[in-house]
């Protein structure tokens, strides 16, 4: 474990990107930021990701690992000796790894439909889709600090990422989420005390600049 | 302690198949609860209230959802006939190949069966481009993993039985013993596998309900 090479393929607005980032600022590890252009991919990317030719992508000693979720997986059964992840008990690892997976086939989707809506409809059912989700996830985290109880970890690293995009949801379909879910605000304002987090998340009004880009180029708006 | 275990499941879902696997290649005793869904049982929406899908195991009252999640969980739980690779990457890796098969390649298989004519072509170049990305990751072993069955396997199970029940409601080929031969004969060891090969469904029932479903989709389309 001495001499590791990581190197991170990372777009900076990625929700996903962003699980990795904190992972590996969680274990304190030392590792290469490489910035992607998503509209001019570079032959790493696409020689280490040639199956979905997507961010993020680790590489380790020259051995890439793609998908956000099983990234954050590796690198906490690697470096597994320092600052824990998941939990050691395997039913708590499944909560775990069931609450990552619903945030996983949930969450963006229906964000997307706010933030790429193509009428006014979309991002009220995108708007509908995403409270309703954020409602689920405040009832998982109960009265606990993190959603693994005293200490931050996967489902925490799993979701905190998409904070950056909140000022997009709120804006493209007009709502507040403190108003509408105080506690999980409180839970993230909670995260984003923690330098590793707050050092791995971009800025979300410049991540709402590129929404806006985006919108235009599609000819949404 | 005197172990209990339930499974909620469907007679049909592949989802379902993967957890009787592992029960099964573990060698666990455990009890089997039939769902229907249109008929959801209060103990199904109580263990999973989330999702409210099957399958679910419950270990001594505690309830574990999602096919994979429940996988990785027995393997954890019960150490004898490990099922995931020890290495790190190596488990990486099969987690990867595991989403791949649950989103890509059923996707591509599913347009296959609710598609025709050109559609169809392109949907099945699609899926073969998908099956020989998973045959690549065979090479020369006789399963996923290894010598031995392993999750990989258990994964992609669904394709050794569904897919001959699709080409026979196509009447076309998709696995081709020429074009891929080393998922052809995976298709065949896994199926025949004594383990496996009781606990298949009855295929026939799984034709008339695959041929159901590509009928009331074509209709669906048609009517758009």
């Amino acid at each position: 474990m001495g001499n590791d090479e990581l190197i991170l393929l990372n777009y900076w607005p990625s929700m996903f990107g962003a699980r990795v980032r904190i992972a590996l600022e969680e274990k304190g590890l030392d590792y290469e930021y490489r910035e992607e252009d998503l509209l001019n991919k570079s032959p790493l990317l696409l020689q280490m990701n040639p199956v979905h030719k997507k961010i993020p992508v680790l590489i380790h000693n020259g051995k890439p690992v793609c998908e956000s979720n099983i990234i954050v997986q590796y690198i906490d059964e690697v470096w597994y000796d320092k600052a824990p992840l998941l939990p050691s008990d395997p039913y708590q690892k499944a909560q775990a790894r069931f609450w990552a997976d619903y945030i996983d086939k949930k969450l963006y989707d229906s964000g997307r439909k706010i933030t790429f809506h193509k009428n006014k409809e979309e991002a009220e059912e995108g708007k509908k889709e995403v409270l309703e989700i954020f409602k689920v996830l405040e009832g998982a985290l109960e009265e606990k600090p993190y959603f693994g109880g005293e200490n931050f970890g996967y489902v925490d690293i799993s979701l905190i990422g998409f904070y950056m995009w909140f000022h997009a949801y709120e804006t493209c379909a007009n709502f507040s989420i403190e108003a509408e879910c105080p506690k999980l605000m409180a839970w993230v304002k909670r995260c984003l005390e923690r330098k590793t987090v707050s050092k791995s998340l971009g800025d979300p009004k410049t991540v709402y600049e590129i929404v806006l880009k985006f919108r235009k180029k599609l000819g949404l708006d | 302690m005197a172990e209990e275990l339930k499974l909620f499941r469907t007679w049909s879902s592949p989802y379902s198949l993967r957890v009787v696997h592992a029960l099964k290649i573990k060698g666990l005793e455990y009890e089997t609860i039939f769902e229907d869904l249109s008929s959801k049982s209060a103990s199904l929406l109580q263990y999973n209230p989330v999702n409210k899908k099957v399958p679910v195991l419950v270990h001594n009252g505690k309830a574990i959802c999602e096919s994979l999640v429940i996988l990785e969980y027995i393997d954890e739980t019960w150490k004898q006939c490990p099922l995931l690779p020890r290495d790190p990457y190596e488990k990486a890796k099969a987690r990867f190949w595991a989403k791949f098969g649950d989103e890509k390649l059923s996707s591509s298989i599913w347009n296959v069966l609710i598609s025709q004519g050109k559609e169809q072509e392109e949907a099945i170049a699609a899926a073969v481009q998908n099956l020989k990305l998973i045959e690549e990751q065979l090479q020369e072993k006789k399963f996923f993993g290894g010598e031995k069955i392993g999750y990989l396997d258990i994964a992609f199970g669904w394709t050794a039985n569904l897919i001959s029940i699709l080409e026979e409601i196509i009447d076309l080929k998709l696995v081709d013993e020429e074009k891929l031969p080393l998922l052809s004969a995976w298709m065949q060891n896994f199926s025949d596998d004594p383990v496996i090969k009781q606990c298949w469904p009855p295929r026939d029932k799984l034709v008339v309900k695959f041929q159901a479903m590509r009928e009331s989709n074509l209709k669906t389309v048609l009517s758009q």
